[in-house]
């Protein structure tokens, strides 16, 4: 990438590309699919919305489904760019400090044990995969809080990864127990869907996620300096302690609500950032609003890729996010050590 | 002459019950000066230098600067005051060398404020003033030790402090990097009037560099003052069990140290 000259407005080019390229996604997503269906009688005003079922295919059952998309590959994009900076790691992914698992854990026991909890339109699966996220990011955030200064962040990688292994092997537990049928239904919801079919999920997962954006908003340069070493971003003004604790809880919030709305769609919260640095560089002001957009498009696009590919049956968008991720995450790797 | 850096009896201990690191240091740096810190491993060098900078709080005393206890400082207002140039950095992602200076301006700018012009100017100002604006748009991980050292520097210095923190800034360079570096500082001091307080191994730096040292044993101070009085073969004995020869060179035009063994 070229020598940074003003950030401005590299700011402003980075924010109207990858808005294009978002905003061109979410226009032609929903036109495609199974159903071949014509814009003109999707917008057609002669037509009575009940007799249309251009309008019907249109907004009822791909439109909620791309903007879920969008939110979820936004929300898992960002909570990426954040853990790898506050981990110090750029293999660290919203799956690394468990907030997923806990996700996965708390729908798990909502489909296995049948609990039938409706709060604001919310059903209970999604309600208490957001739960079981807030459980793990408690915990998650207790040993943060816990850490003395100087403690380097590989602690709080290490608390990570123990206490996703531990929740995961809830999850095996609760599985043991489950009948037949909701054992399929708990490894539909893992391998993550966006078919969510009305737009109560998306306006539910809306305010957290909202929250969480904004004060990632604020985090960018405090992360750039993160990024250097702990002691580094001190140094220059950061109040280090303060700003993990904010950043934890914004990551956490996007991924809760992401893996909540859509499954634990994986590799999006990894590839994302990684190509968006290949393309605009490090800096976390053009990485964190780039990966947002970008990885709506990706999971967009990906999504788009289940629903086609073997149409007319359906592929589960993690199983393609996998098979995109999972071999650019091993190049990146070898690229790493090369 | 007023001291620009002043701390009074500061005591700190990583393990609340464990030993003190820094056991009730007292000192005062004078402003434009550069005081160099020395002392055997664990003496509690780095850790004296943290408190100094703010980013560990002392148990018992207080640090202030130009009279004002840090305590009472935002970690922002601290750092338009002291700036640190660590032992070592390491950039997780892959930053320019004009990203990494450009952060130093950091404190002067608010949460959502983008650098402006001036923010640029000073950066490149320090750049120069390093002698590492000739690779303003190389990758940081791709530099030298040295080069690094140099960049890490000019960052500190785009913070536009008065006070620089360095906690052995040549450890880990070779000869000629050493000799850059330390002509360096000295340029900074005398050209931008900077104070700094130096942590070292490098007791032949110390004396090239340094125009007071401060001695440092298990946490205490042992002493304090300009160079030529404290640096000597006793105070070597003292610090680090060794006999060495301390003379005026002829050439260098200053102390220097010539270790001859193990003191028994």
């Amino acid at each position: 990438m070229a020598a940074p000259i003003d950030v401005r407005r590299r700011l402003i080019a980075t924010v109207s590309v990858f808005g294009a390229l978002t905003a061109l996604c979410c226009l032609l997503a929903p036109i495609v699919g199974s159903t071949p269906i014509s814009l003109s009688r999707v917008f057609s005003r002669t037509i009575p919305f009940a007799d249309n079922v251009d309008a019907q295919v249109f907004f009822v059952a791909r439109l909620p489904r791309v903007i879920a998309a969008a939110l979820v590959g936004s929300g898992l994009a960002v909570a990426g760019v954040v853990f790898q900076a506050l981990l110090r790691n750029p293999l660290a992914s919203p799956d690394t400090l468990g907030v997923s698992a806990g996700a996965t854990l708390g729908a798990m026991i909502a489909i296995t044990f049948h609990v039938d909890v409706t709060l604001m339109g919310i059903t209970s699966v999604p309600l208490a995969s957001f739960v079981g996220s807030a459980g793990a990011l408690g915990i998650v955030y207790l040993l943060a809080a816990a850490r003395r200064r100087g403690t380097s962040s590989t602690v709080l990688l290490l608390a990570g990864v123990a206490l996703s292994a531990f929740l995961g092997a809830l999850l095996r537990l609760i599985q043991l127990v489950a009948d037949f049928t909701d054992t399929l239904r708990n490894v539909r919801w893992m391998m993550g869907s966006l078919d969510v079919a009305s737009y109560a999920p998306i306006v539910a997962a809306l305010a957290p996620m909202a929250f969480a954006f904004v004060v990632a908003g604020a985090l960018p340069r405090v992360l750039d300096l993160i990024s250097l070493g702990a002691e580094a971003a001190e140094s220059r003004g950061v109040d280090v302690r303060r700003a993990e604790r904010i950043a934890l809880l914004s990551a956490s919030l996007s991924t809760g609500a992401a893996v909540s709305l859509g499954g634990p769609i994986p590799f999006v919260g990894i590839v994302v950032p990684h190509i968006v640095r290949l393309l605009v560089g490090a800096d976390h002001r053009l990485v964190l609003p780039a990966s947002a957009l970008f990885g709506a498009s990706f999971v967009i696009v990906c999504d788009l890729v289940a629903r086609t590919a073997l149409g007319p049956v359906e592929l589960p968008v993690g199983t393609v996010t996998a098979i995109i991720g999972g071999p650019f995450f091993l190049w990146l790797l070898f690229r790493r050590l090369a | 002459m007023n001291p620009v850096l002043h701390a009074g009896d500061v005591a700190f201990a990583y393990d609340r019950r464990g030993r003190s690191v820094v056991d009730g240091v007292t000192l005062a740096v004078p402003r434009g000066t550069i005081a160099g810190l020395l002392g055997p491993n664990g003496s509690g060098k780095t850790t004296l230098l943290r408190l100094l900078s703010g980013v560990v709080t002392p148990a018992r005393g207080t640090v202030t600067i130009d009279g004002v206890p840090i305590a009472t400082l935002s970690r922002r207002e601290m750092a338009r005051r002291v700036a640190i140039v660590p032992q070592e950095t390491h950039s997780t992602f892959d930053f320019s060398v004009l990203e990494i200076v450009l952060m130093g301006r950091y404190p002067h700018l608010g949460a959502f404020e983008l650098e402006g012009k001036d923010d640029v100017a000073i950066a490149r100002a320090a750049m120069s003033a390093t002698g590492t604006a000739a690779f303003e748009a190389r990758r940081f991980a791709t530099l030298s030790g040295g080069e690094k050292q140099r960049v890490v520097i000019a960052s500190a210095l785009a913070q536009s402090s008065e006070i620089l923190l360095l906690d052995e800034p040549t450890a880990s360079l070779d000869l000629g990097f050493q000799f850059e570096i330390a002509t360096l500082l000295a340029r900074l001091n005398r050209e931008r009037g900077v104070t700094m307080v130096v942590s070292t191994h490098d007791l032949n730096l110390a004396a090239t560099l340094c125009t007071e040292l401060v001695l440092l044993k298990a946490g205490r101070v042992l002493a304090y003052g300009p160079t030529e009085r404290v640096l000597n073969a006793d105070s070597i004995r003292t610090l680090y069990g060794v006999e060495a020869d301390v003379v005026k060179h002829p050439r260098a035009g200053h102390l220097t140290v010539v270790p001859i063994g193990r003191a028994d």
